[in-house]
């Protein structure tokens, strides 16, 4: 239920943003379409954790506010190497674990990784990812470890059901 | 303190376009990083510039010129799109061009003949 | 200087189409194309503020969207060569039957 809730507060909020004319026939309009979406998300069995993951809504954006200074971090070296007249860059695929367990943590780290210029996870097989980094040498799983953990801290931290 | 205000109005289309122009230039990075680079996967990378950074500083230096807080908010939308379903895109095509055997190309590479030709 | 901006992001569709045409896998192709559908996206909304009407945002979003959608259907119909498969997995991991992963 508190699925549906957090669907419903978030497709209000996405209808009344875009919309921007606030007369009651749109306003019908848009709660017709809302409930719309909500039958076909209830039909197409999605709304699950994964689904609908706004209970945790203040731990991820702490954590993309982390992301974020991150990859601007990580853009550096990748656009040296576009631009630099010499191509010097060092590719290589690196294996990686991680300590998340539920799929919508490893769904935030994996996509973490993704959209950090330099490396791209190619495959993911239960606790391991495949990761594909631009340069071998700033792909060490080290440099993995504190985004793993901020990754689980903000999707499964102090949770005490694995599913 | 109305003074401040007066020069931070003055200030913010002007470093509004300046930013719209440093975002358009690493789009034009990274796509030239897509055409120099050697192998598909590595091509991925210098794609992630454009979809991350320069969207980034984009849609920022879009939002210092918007004349409403609503455009403000559809500007948040495109960001949170492109953030969430860039990554999805993006491993989607690594996983598909991996599970259909294409090796990627490992090792330092530079495009210095002679040390290629010695290593 | 926001019209540079939108000319800059024109070169910048224009050199990806170079890669979309010379590309020597599929998948090359589909990453430009798909990389240029997010030039494309900023490049609307940029549009929207050198005339003068932000309203070209709601064809952004709209584009953002679709531009995700058609690349992972494009990317399945290759790997499948079917959009009958479905995607998800329900409960148990199911081998699929008339696709699998063609090689």
């Amino acid at each position: 239920m508190g699925y549906f809730l957090g669907l419903i507060l978030v497709l209000a909020a996405l209808w009344l943003g875009l919309s921007g004319i606030y007369t009651p026939l749109i306003l019908t309009l848009g709660t017709i379409s809302i409930l719309i979406s909500l039958v076909l998300a209830s039909r197409l069995e999605t709304l699950d954790r994964e689904g609908a993951p706004y209970a945790r809504t203040l731990n991820l954006f702490a954590y993309w506010g982390w992301l974020v200074v991150e990859i601007f971090k990580a853009n550096w070296p990748v656009i040296k190497a576009c631009v630099s007249a010499n191509l010097d860059i060092n590719p290589a695929l690196v294996k990686v674990k991680t300590r998340c367990e539920s799929d919508l943590a490893k769904t935030v780290f994996a996509n973490s990784i993704t959209l950090t210029p330099g490396t791209v996870t190619v495959e993911v097989e239960g606790d391991k990812l495949l990761v594909h980094a631009l340069f071998e040498e700033s792909a060490t799983p080290e440099s993995f470890a504190e985004m793993d953990e901020r990754s689980w801290k903000a999707a499964d931290g102090s949770r005490q059901v694995a599913t | 303190m109305s003074e401040l205000i007066d020069v931070i109005m003055a200030i913010k289309p002007v470093l509004g376009a300046f930013l719209c122009l440093v975002g358009a230039g690493l789009a034009i990075i990274g796509t030239v990083g897509v055409l120099r680079f050697p192998d598909f996967y590595t091509r991925l990378h210098a794609a992630s510039v454009t979809d991350t950074g320069a969207a980034t500083i984009l849609i920022v230096g879009m939002a210092l010129l918007a004349p409403t807080w609503l455009v403000v908010f559809k500007l948040a939308a495109i960001w949170l799109f492109l953030f969430l379903t860039g990554p999805t895109g993006s491993h989607a095509l690594a996983n598909a061009a991996h599970t259909a055997g294409l090796q990627p190309v490992i090792g330092r590479r530079t495009s210095n003949p002679e040390e290629e030709e010695a290593g | 200087m926001i019209g540079a901006a939108a000319v800059a992001l024109i070169v910048a569709i224009g050199l990806m189409l170079i890669r979309v045409l010379l590309g020597p896998t599929l998948y090359d192709r589909v990453l430009a194309v798909n990389s240029m559908g997010t030039k494309i996206v900023l490049f609307i909304g940029v549009l929207g503020f050198v005339l003068g009407r932000p309203d070209f945002l709601d064809i952004s979003v709209l584009y953002a969207l679709i531009n995700f959608v058609s690349t992972i259907a494009i990317l399945k119909f290759f790997r499948y060569r079917s959009f009958q498969v479905p995607l998800m997995r329900r409960t148990a991991p199911r081998r699929t039957v008339q696709g699998g992963d063609d090689e």
